[in-house]
């Protein structure tokens, strides 16, 4: 491959991979709703979370891979697992591999999540809300594209869609069947005394 | 052999015979838990004589297959089998379970007040063994000042230590997963039961939870033998049992008794019902309202109630006058019961307080017909909840619902008509 | 003891089993098992079949499936 090819290859694998990234936040969030979305059966959204989320870390490996590959990169194997060390545009080159590690600790742990604790699945899949942001910030930063239309018009599509995601996590009745639930309260009740 | 027509009262030294070292209450006398006079170690051992250490697993399960003990704290399940079950295990944990969650009861705590070294001793024997590696009392908060005195006063008798667990005062803190739930640690509330608490209960390890009245019980029969411990009850339900008795009773309080005596007579041990009776809860919050005076010839046991759907469970007999509404009293017991959820599971934590809602628009309210459809949500909602959850409250909470329709089927046409029968008897109030 | 299925599917002596503590009625099994499960009011799982959870042959793939779906992992399948 030349060189011209692989640094094409390596920019649109990085936006194809923020578009996917999105799309896995957007239907991670959905399933958390216990609701159907977009048509989809819930298991389905489940799935394509999963698959899409799949999808992403190829796309990165070939992201990644090209990047390595090509000399004008300046690309190191030290820079893929150290963020910030790196020749060209070190801290936002960094947050890239940044967002790459919190990604390999997502998809391990839920590729493991049969042999982990499900607390300790929980509290590192939370790092997802830290994982999109890097990469969001890390595509713009680095990003030689930033400044054209098209760019613009798909980082603004993926925040927007992103941003009314989490706007409906934090909306009330998020829930299925929030409506009518009790909240759980999980602990032994206080006594009420005896009656009779 | 016969069940006993001997009914004894709390606290009477029944006529004694020299036993096994100790002095124990005659064959065929039911009065044996409650016997000492005071619960110092000194008057426990001059009364019950030492412990009888039976070394190894072996002689103590056959003790208990012989002697056919079952437990005393409402499940009834062969304790010979649940003790070799446990025993088979590694690192085995023993459990004395005191917590007694029942409002109506209070049986356990008149035993650990009373005779706290017969539980010791129980404790002791199956920590013997199962080999156990740790050993716990789970007993009320106000309790655990008493039991620690007890316990101070058996070192050097005591070849493991027991370690004191508060129970919440809460009415699921006994249920067997909850105490192994608290002990471990955590809050005292049930887990669920994929798997079995003798194969892995507290930090994994096999767990043997047992009422204090059945390790009472067993500490007798390990002095008395298997013959003696039969020779009160039933053949199929052998041994004496701790009654609670309430409600319009003339002295409602515990009284030892054995298995298959019939309602009436069992009455009596406390007095005798105080006014004209309606019906009687057997088994507490989580059993059966029987009628009566049509069921005063039904032997208490299991078998006995079985025909009824009831079961002596723990011991709980409560007596409702005719002047009580029924319906009202188990629409009361019905939100307490939805109010004592441990909220983990969704058709427990949602289910019963929708039932007790619908109960109570059942009972509706005095002199205005009862709600139309509550009967058949009630009923909708029983089969709905019932065997939905982590532990069987959900299922306990169905069973005196369905009990009360049934025993109290003239009260719910009454209500629906806008009427009241209990209320009718006293006058318009 | 085995059990059949009310449907008269072969016996497995497996049993679907629900960790009520866990459950948050999301509904996926549901969705992968409609011949074993419906969904309450309040969105949990019930049995269609009164006293059990036994699994058919035939549904044993889709039950693996639910099992694997479930995303508070209340899920488990027993052998007897």
């Amino acid at each position: 491959m030349t060189n011209s090819a692989l640094w094409y290859t390596a920019r649109a694998t990085g936006v194809v991979s923020l578009v996917l990234l999105t799309i896995v936040v957007a239907l991670g969030i959905a399933s958390r709703s216990g609701r159907q979305f977009g048509g989809l059966p819930r298991f389905a959204v489940a799935a394509v979370h999963r698959n899409a989320s799949l999808l992403a870390v190829t796309m990165l490996v070939i992201h990644v891979t090209t990047l390595l590959l090509d000399v004008k990169a300046k690309v190191h194997l030290s820079d893929v697992l150290v963020p910030f060390i790196g020749a060209y545009r070190p801290f936002w080159q960094g947050l890239g591999t940044f967002a790459l590690e919190l990604l390999v600790a997502l998809i391990v742990t839920s590729l493991a999540r049969n042999r982990l604790p499900e607390r300790l699945w929980r509290s590192i899949h939370w790092l997802a809300y830290a994982c999109w942001p890097v990469a969001f910030a890390h595509g713009l930063g680095t990003g030689t594209d930033s400044g054209s239309g098209w760019m613009r018009a798909i980082a603004g599509a993926c925040a927007g869609a992103v941003a009314a995601a989490i706007a409906w996590r934090l909306a009330p009745h998020f829930t299925e069947h929030s409506d009518v639930r009790r909240p759980l309260t999980r602990r032994p009740p206080a006594a009420l005394g005896r009656t009779r | 052999m016969s069940p006993t027509a001997t009914l004894g009262t709390a606290g009477e030294p029944a006529f004694e015979q020299e036993l096994a070292g100790g002095v124990l209450t005659a064959a065929g006398d039911p009065r044996r838990l409650l016997a000492a006079a005071a619960p110092d170690l000194a008057t426990h051992q001059r009364h019950y004589g030492p412990l009888p250490w039976m070394g190894g697993p072996g002689r103590l399960i056959q003790l208990l297959e012989d002697a056919g003990l079952t437990g005393r704290g409402g499940a009834g399940f062969p304790s010979a089998r649940k003790l070799s079950a446990v025993a088979a295990g590694k690192r085995a944990v023993v459990v004395a379970n005191g917590a007694e969650g029942e409002p109506l009861s209070s049986k356990d705590r008149m035993l650990l007040t009373r005779v706290p070294h017969l539980v010791l001793d129980g404790l002791q024997l199956v920590a013997e063994a199962t080999s156990a590696a740790e050993a716990y009392a789970y007993v009320p908060d106000d309790l655990c000042g008493p039991i620690s005195m007890a316990l101070a006063e058996r070192r050097g008798i005591d070849r493991i230590t027991v370690q004191l667990v508060a129970a919440p005062d809460a009415f699921i803190s006994g249920e067997e997963t909850a105490v192994v739930s608290r002990v471990s640690g955590g809050a005292a509330i049930p887990r669920d039961k994929a798997r079995m608490v003798v194969t892995a209960g507290v930090r994994g390890r096999p767990t043997l939870v047992h009422n204090v009245e059945t390790l009472a019980q067993l500490a007798l029969a390990a002095r008395g033998g298997a013959a003696w411990f039969r020779s009160v009850g039933t053949p199929a339900e052998p041994g004496s049992f701790l009654a609670t008795f309430s409600g319009a009773v003339v002295r409602p309080g515990v009284y030892e008794l054995g298995y298959g005596v019939p309602l009436g007579q069992l009455l009596g041990a406390a007095g005798g019902p105080s006014a004209p009776l309606h019906a009687v809860l057997i088994g507490g919050y989580h059993g059966s309202w029987v009628p009566y005076p049509a069921a005063a010839q039904v032997p208490v046991s299991r078998a006995g109630l079985q025909p009824y759907g009831a079961s002596p469970g723990a011991g709980v007999i409560a007596a409702l006058p005719a002047a009580m509404c029924g319906l009202e009293q188990t629409s009361k017991i019905l939100d307490y019961l939805a109010d004592q959820s441990a909220g983990q599971c969704g058709p427990c934590l949602n289910g019963l307080p929708r039932l007790a809602e619908e109960f109570a628009r059942l009972v509706g309210v005095p002199g205005r017909q009862s709600a139309r459809g509550a009967l058949q949500e009630v009923r909708r909602l029983a089969g709905l909840v019932e065997g939905r959850g982590a532990c069987h409250h959900p299922d306990g909470t169905v069973r005196l619902a369905r009990s009360a329709l049934q025993t109290f089927a003239s009260d719910v046409e009454a209500h629906r008509g806008g009427s009241c029968i209990a209320r009718g008897t006293r006058g318009r109030s | 003891m085995s059990m059949v299925s009310a449907r008269s599917g072969a016996a497995t002596g497996v049993k679907l089993h629900i960790d009520w503590t866990v459950c948050d009625g999301r509904g996926l099994c549901i969705e992968l098992l409609p011949e074993l499960l419906d969904r309450d009011e309040w969105g949990y799982p019930v049995l269609r079949t009164p006293r059990g959870a036994a699994v058919p042959r035939e549904l044993l793939g889709a039950a693996d499936e639910a099992v694997a779906a479930c995303p508070k992992r209340a899920l488990k399948l027993l052998k007897r």
